[in-house]
């Protein structure tokens, strides 16, 4: 029997770790002599605003929707992928050279191909570590924090040696072709006569990250795939009872995890810089494992999770425009959050799950 | 190359390596006792903060020194609290403290100093100051041993000398001390340990509790030996080439010392020849700033000798079945 209703452990436990989260973030913000009720105005003024705020915030949750798909994949077949920074800052070395070698002519042709780039570029990035975890047994976690290293090293010396433009002096690619520039979201409005976020970097990316939730859900509860993935991840020993193999199941999970990180360049490189920057990435792959936590791996859950951190990513970004509070608040409430909604979980989950017994205990009595 | 250039390559070699070595210790009795500690970068990183602006304020290091302690310990107690007490994930809970850190020292740094997350640069009182072996300069000239005494092992900061003298310790701690053999049965064996009548739960706080003090030493080093101040994000990863290093030297100190030695000269070497140029080919620096994390996967896959972690690694202990 299980000890706390469904609603309780799907809802409840991860809202009482954010408002816990929360609350701690309300003391340090009082702790360094700002008010936190004007900070949270500000961020929500920031970020929702107006349709300017709102464009950067579903940009931002776009990026979170992949790497938030990526760990959850990963985490149901109960392998812990830290990687995708590394993944989806060689997705964007996948977009950048499909973009910049393959004459595409329009948009609508370029998108597919720099999707196969940036999936296959991320995928392949994620196989060493599926491999070596599945057949060597070397831990997936260590190995894809290394990975994550020898991703920025590659990237820094392909910038700087094979694709940095003659005569520029940054880290970065030639811009893309005009062709390929995805339509922003303010661009397809304009067309349906509104005017909406205007300059925003949100684009069509990201019906292709909802659609990338739905494919997820599909994957994960409704093919055979899916359930092996599920199977192996509870326990290693009764799927391969089943005749799952281990490492069959391990290579597909980390690949398809590695390919939907790497899918996050669609939006960031492809979309928004229009070129590759060496550090495109920001720090995404790792908000990647705050949203699946947050979303109890479930793509609903992560695309919730994901619009969170938007707003506390573009309202972060408000704050210290406006306030003395730096940018960096939103590390500190990440770092929270993934304390109590992954680390700190029993100390939330063991208190609820006695005060359910309590109360259906009682109901029992009377 | 000529004998100097060696000498002097060799000399920042050691500079380099000593917070990989501290970091390296912390990680090697948190993980022998059965918790992974993905979490040393954040803990080096609050202890560089905190050990520089106390010792900026007081002018004198060794404060900053217990600062540092102070404040990288007060992390690990939160990865003992999620890890242990709670039995919570160990990678997740190392995740979050590494962006604690990250955040908590830009947001205080700016709070206090108002720099933009620095601390104001120490001045000579501040910093650890270079410790003259005695004789370094009588036998100065002395062709050979001269240069390598005087330069090479004379004139390090104090925290270089503990960071060496940590080696052997923790060799002796772990394998001639009680404390040492339960230690690393509570690694193995935790049920073991248990019904023996120790507890689980003490002997890994105290493990995460060393492993704080000795990140604390390598956070101060980093921010009051190596450079004059915090900067932010000035560990830049360090924490990670030592758990690289870790595992690298199989959790043990002796090979701790040669792993994190390699890893210092690697560092020292692409910082002296950005492009080396070894007349076939030219390995460019990125290439060297990579290679302790390939050599790292490159001994995690087993195809240079075996690296198994402690078994009971990762896993919370649940006293009833």
């Amino acid at each position: 029997m299980d000890k706390m209703p469904k609603w309780a452990d799907v809802i409840l436990t991860p809202v009482i770790s954010l408002v816990l989260a929360m609350a701690i973030s309300a003391i340090v913000i009082l702790a360094i002599g700002e008010s936190p009720w004007m900070a949270l105005k500000t961020m929500v003024d920031g970020a929702l605003g107006s349709s300017y705020g709102w464009g950067f915030t579903l940009y931002y949750t776009t990026n979170f929707i992949f790497t938030g798909l990526a760990v959850a994949v990963a985490y149901h077949a109960s392998l812990f992928n830290i990687g995708g920074e590394g993944q989806a800052m060689m997705g964007g070395l996948g977009v950048a050279l499909v973009l910049l070698y393959l004459p595409l002519p329009h948009w609508v042709l370029a998108l597919p191909f720099a999707m196969i780039g940036a999936a296959m570029f991320g995928a392949a990035w994620a196989l060493i570590p599926a491999w070596l975890q599945a057949k060597r047994g070397s831990h997936i976690v260590i190995t894809t924090i290394m990975f994550n290293f020898i991703a920025a090293a590659l990237l820094n010396y392909v910038l700087v040696n094979i694709l940095r433009p003659v005569g520029s002096m940054d880290p970065a690619s030639a811009r893309f072709p005009e062709a390929t520039h995805l339509p922003t979201l303010s661009d397809l409005a304009l067309v349906l006569g509104v005017e909406w976020g205007k300059n925003t970097p949100v684009n069509v990316t990201f019906f292709v990250a909802l659609i990338a939730c739905v494919l997820v859900w599909a994957l994960i509860w409704r093919t055979r795939l899916g359930y092996e993935i599920r199977a192996f991840g509870r326990s290693e020993p009764a799927a391969m009872y089943a005749g799952i193999s281990p490492v069959r199941i391990t290579v597909i999970a980390m690949l398809v995890s590695g390919a939907l990180a790497g899918l996050m360049a669609i939006n960031n490189v492809m979309g928004e810089s229009e070129r590759l920057l060496l550090n495109a990435v920001e720090g995404a792959g790792f908000i990647g494992i705050a949203v699946a936590l947050m979303g109890r791996n479930h793509p609903f859950g992560v695309v919730l999770a994901a619009l969170l951190f938007g707003f506390l990513y573009q309202g972060g970004g408000e704050l210290a425009l406006w306030t003395s509070i730096p940018r960096e608040l939103i590390i500190v409430i990440q770092a929270l959050v993934i304390l109590f909604t992954g680390a700190l979980d029993n100390m939330v989950r063991m208190p609820l799950e006695r005060l359910f017994l309590a109360l259906s205990n009682k109901r029992k009595d009377a | 190359m000529d004998f100097d250039t060696i000498i002097q390559i060799l000399d920042s070699a050691v500079r380099l390596m000593t917070p990989l070595l501290l970091a390296c210790l912390a990680g090697l009795y948190s993980e022998r006792s059965g918790v992974f500690d993905i979490g040393l970068e954040g803990k080096m990183l609050m202890a560089a903060f905190t050990a520089a602006a106390v010792a900026y304020a007081t002018g004198n290091p060794w404060l900053g020194l217990l600062a540092g302690i102070a404040g990288s310990t007060a992390l690990s107690l939160i990865h003992g609290l999620a890890s242990i007490t709670f039995m919570g994930n160990q990678l997740i809970s190392g995740v979050a403290i590494n962006f604690l850190a990250s955040g908590m020292t830009v947001l205080l740094g700016q709070k206090i100093f108002g720099l933009g997350g620095r601390t104001p640069s120490l001045t000579e009182g501040g910093r650890f100051g270079e410790i003259t072996l005695p004789f370094a300069d009588t036998i100065r000239e002395v062709p050979f041993i001269g240069p390598i005494y005087a330069e090479l092992l004379s004139g390090h900061t104090a925290l270089v000398y503990v960071a060496f003298a940590c080696v052997p310790l923790t060799w002796w701690i772990l394998s001639r001390t009680r404390f040492g053999l339960r230690l690393r049965a509570v690694g193995e064996n935790p049920a073991s340990v248990d019904t023996a009548g120790v507890s689980v739960t003490r002997l890994r706080f105290a493990a995460v509790a060393i492993c704080g003090v000795l990140c604390g030493l390598a956070g101060a080093y980093l921010a009051t030996g190596l450079s004059a101040g915090f900067v932010k994000e000035m560990t830049a990863g360090r924490g990670f080439i030592a758990l690289a290093a870790l595992i690298f030297a199989k959790w043990r100190p002796w090979s701790a010392l040669f792993a994190t030695f390699l890893f210092g000269l690697l560092e020292a070497i692409a910082n002296r020849y950005p492009n080396l140029d070894l007349g076939v080919v030219t390995i460019p620096s990125m290439f060297m700033n990579a290679l302790p994390y390939i050599l790292t996967v490159i001994i995690l896959a087993g195809f240079v000798g075996r690296a198994i972690p402690p078994r009971a690694g990762g896993e919370p202990y649940v006293k009833e079945r």
